[in-house]
């Protein structure tokens, strides 16, 4: 028996081997190695909540009805017997209260989609300020930000289509949005509504979008974004041994094994998540109606942002030709996510012109390191948070018992000042840990072990670090700041854009103004023997 | 040599022994729940049945997710473990090829020389000519898509003399069914001639609520033109927020102010539903009533501006 099934796996492994020439790929792949690290987790852990979307979203489009065509529901929920819903809203009820295990499936899917886009939040954070989008991986970062945006939209859509009074409430704010658009607003609205506000066919439209063209398009840039870092291979943090030449980390076995048993987790852990905690309980809701809305109506934190700016807005506009240019939405609905996109988009490429050196780089940087960029990416987190906070800026007024235009009024002051606040001060704190290390560098580590001295002063033994804590604190990379040179060299010739070396020069200060007391390899071969 | 002699010593088997069981036990456990998860879907469960309630549905819930949930996380933490047993603290380093850097794919002989497009123009302009004019038919689609909805969105269903009619319970109001500081949401009347079938009745609750509140006449302060659209100090406004169209339904009795939930966008009724705080950029449309012979409320005639959110073809 086991020498048939032998002869017969042989067989198979052969044929494969024959015709995609696996154990090339296997022998390649078992050479690789993987850096380890928790933070390189992050990515896996959306990937895997992406699995887990897919999946449960697979089984809740085979009971999920999406029409807005009226019926009369009669299910299992009792309290909404009788009354009149969309198809949509009733199947979502169905799906919830008699399908076996559809109300986990359902709870399942949303939560899986939270943690998906927490995670890509998380995993475009550290990329950023590991500095682990530059060269060679500025393509990635752009196939990343789109799978953010893409996963944002997703979730959006999904949270539309089954028709409750929050969902709906949802549209009728975008709806409002789309209006604004000067010009073709309005006709926009009425594409995408096929007429007026809300019309009936926007719920089958919206599941089109959230079913196929969604997920196809962020299972093939997902591809991309994998194969990319396949062949770049992934980035290291410095230490003895590592380099940009080379790859240092956990045999490919090892790191399979992990990644799996991760995979398990994290469904595991979702799958926990949605039989403890309700989440989107429609039929508590009710059906949508443009006439109804519920006190303290919150979108999904991930589209918070928008609406924070929506209240935070002053009452701008103006005048154009007859028409009102509403600036009061269209910034909040369309500049703001525009200007936040293009900034996170390009960031790579400016860095790069102004402080790039044309290398590719596989060596991360540690945030404080990187004083200017690590205060950059603060300052836009505590922009996006004024936002969010913003966005329940009632429900903050409601538990601090303050008039919520106090509160609006203090967000409005605070998203002015505070990035900018925020970022003088986390570039204070990097120079400051910069310094910290040097302290450690130069005099070795504190033991906690305190001496008196014949002269009776009191002071603390320090260890010497090993040259290999010593080597990981201090090796990094120390690029000059570029020189502008003279304008016309001694032959008399211009130098090639001498306007924009000169500001080249002046923006690289603002990386490298504070960076260059830090401690420096030969600084530390000098103090010690 | 250690490494030879090591398996066959007591401790070291009975430590690869106790790492096996780590492993294994996670393991097993999630197999036996995933078997129970089995024979409960196919024997316990409740749900599927006409007798089913929501307790059924929580118990049916709870039972499934702690079976799918814990037999998942079981078996991730067996193979972490089980991963753990692999390495032995060993790292492997690889080498960068940088095959891809020396720009060799990058010049020479780039694909717009082997395709002959340099030279031959023709067949270029025309190839990117029937490119460009392919897609142009599909604009056709536009036309379905229902332009004509634009127009529609400046007038609701109210008119010279429609009944008021409360959202709740659809009954015709008379003057005197409202108290002073009082606050009711109408329809028009015309709303229930609208057809049941297809979205008529939605776009119509999309467009035409109204909030009738009673103050005291002295209270108010009409904007000129604007004296006689209220009967004896009850006066009617669009519920839909001038900002992005949510319905205002916060009403203060005490400063007249209707605040909208979503954005909080404050309009006060006692002057002619103008902007007191939040994002909104115009005041809220008013509806001119009247009482008509029977001595019910009636609109005398549609809202006299565009209502809801600010649109590009609605006049400034």
């Amino acid at each position: 028996m086991s020498n048939w099934a032998l002869r017969h796996a042989g067989r198979m492994v052969d044929l494969a081997e024959r015709r995609i020439t696996a154990s090339r790929w296997v022998r390649r792949n078992a050479r690789r190695a993987f850096p380890s690290h928790w933070s390189f987790w992050l990515g896996y852990i959306a990937l895997f909540s992406f699995v887990v979307v897919l999946l449960s979203g697979v089984f809740l489009t085979l009971w999920f009805k999406p029409s807005m065509t009226p019926v009369v529901y009669d299910g299992a929920y009792a309290p909404l017997s009788g009354v009149v819903v969309s198809e949509a809203y009733a199947s979502t009820l169905d799906l919830s209260f008699e399908v076996r295990g559809g109300l986990l499936m359902r709870q399942i899917h949303y939560w899986a989609t939270h943690v998906f886009i927490a995670a890509m939040a998380v995993h475009l954070l550290r990329v950023f300020f590991t500095g682990a989008f530059r060269k060679p991986r500025k393509a990635n970062w752009l196939i990343g930000l789109a799978l953010l945006v893409m996963g944002i939209v997703g979730a959006y859509t999904g949270h539309a289509l089954p028709d409750d009074l929050l969902s709906g409430t949802g549209l009728r704010v975008i709806e409002g949005g789309i209006t604004a658009i000067p010009i073709i607003g309005t006709y926009l609205s009425a594409f995408i509504f096929g007429g007026e506000f809300p019309g009936d066919d926007i719920i089958s439209r919206l599941n089109v979008v959230h079913v196929v063209f969604i997920p196809a398009i962020m299972v093939a840039l997902l591809a991309v974004h994998l194969i990319l870092v396949r062949r770049q291979r992934h980035t290291q943090w410095g230490g003895a041994g590592r380099t940009d030449r080379n790859v240092v980390g956990s045999p490919f076995a090892v790191h399979t094994a992990r990644a799996g048993g991760l995979m398990l987790i994290v469904s595991g852990f979702v799958a926990l998540m949605a039989t403890a905690l309700q989440i989107n309980p429609v039929w508590l809701r009710g059906p949508y109606d443009p006439s109804q809305v519920s006190a303290s109506s919150q979108p999904d934190w991930y589209m918070a942002f928008l609406d924070g700016g929506l209240r935070l807005m002053p009452p701008w506009k103006v005048d154009v030709f007859g028409s009102e240019l509403t600036l009061s939405v269209l910034i909040p609905a369309l500049v703001l996510p525009g200007v936040m996109l293009t900034a996170m988009a390009v960031y790579p490429w400016v860095e790069e012109r102004i402080i790039g050196t044309g290398l590719d780089r596989h060596i991360l940087d540690r945030p404080r390191d990187m004083p200017a960029r690590t205060g950059f990416g603060v300052a836009f987190i505590v922009f996006y948070l004024v936002l969010w906070i913003a966005a329940g800026n009632d429900v903050l007024a409601t538990v601090v018992d303050v008039p919520v235009n106090w509160v609006t009024r203090f967000l409005q002051v605070a998203i002015v000042v505070m990035p900018p606040l925020a970022y003088v001060i986390t570039k204070r704190i990097c120079l400051g840990l910069q310094r910290r290390d040097r302290d450690t560098v130069l005099h070795g580590r504190g033991t906690g072990i305190t001496v008196v001295s014949p002269a009776g002063g009191f002071s603390e033994v320090h260890v010497p670090l090993s040259r290999q804590e010593a080597y990981a604190l201090t090796a990094r990379e120390r690029p000059a700041p570029p020189d502008p040179g003279p304008e016309v060299d001694e032959n008399g010739i211009p130098a090639p854009r001498p306007r924009w070396s000169k500001l080249r020069a002046r923006l690289s200060q603002v990386y490298f103004s504070d960076i260059a007391e830090s401690a420096d390899p030969r600084a530390v071969e000098e103090v010690r023997p | 040599m250690t490494h030879f002699s090591s398996p066959r010593s007591p401790a070291k088997l009975e430590t690869r022994r106790r790492a096996a069981r780590q492993v294994a036990g996670p393991l097993a456990v999630s197999a036996l729940l995933a078997v129970a998860g089995l024979a409960y879907l196919a024997f316990g469960d409740p749900l599927g049945g006409s007798a089913a309630s929501v307790s059924d549905v929580r118990i049916s819930h709870l039972t499934l997710g702690l079976c799918l949930g814990a037999a998942l996380l079981l078996a991730g933490i067996g193979v972490v473990r089980w991963s753990r047993t692999l390495t032995s603290g060993t790292e492997t380093v690889e080498y960068r090829s940088d095959a891809d850097t020396d720009g060799s794919d990058r010049h020479g002989q780039g694909w717009p020389m082997r395709t002959g497009l340099r030279r031959r123009r023709l067949i270029r302009n025309v190839l990117l000519g029937t490119l460009a004019l392919l897609p142009l038919p599909a604009f056709a689609a536009v036309r379905s898509l229902d332009p004509a909805a634009v127009t529609r969105r400046r007038y609701t269903a109210w008119d010279e003399g429609v009944r008021l009619l409360t959202e709740v319970g659809h009954r015709p109001l008379r003057a005197s069914d409202l108290q002073v500081g009082e606050m009711v949401s109408v329809l028009p009347a015309s709303y229930l001639d609208l057809p049941d079938a297809g979205p008529a009745r939605l776009n119509e609750r999309a467009k035409s609520p109204v909030v009738l509140v009673r103050m005291r006449p002295d209270e108010l302060a009409p904007a000129s033109g604007r004296e006689n659209w209220h009967v004896d100090g009850i006066i009617a406004y669009s519920k839909i927020c001038t900002h992005v169209g949510c319905p205002v339904s916060l009403y203060d009795r005490t400063t007249h102010h209707l605040l909208c939930p979503c954005h909080q966008a404050t309009f006060d009724l006692a002057d002619n539903g103008t902007v007191v705080f939040g994002p909104a950029t115009r005041p809220l449309p008013q509806l001119p009533i009247a009482v008509d012979g029977d001595g019910f409320l009636v609109a005398q005639r549609d809202f006299t501006e565009a209502i809801g959110p600010s649109y590009w073809e609605r006049e400034a």
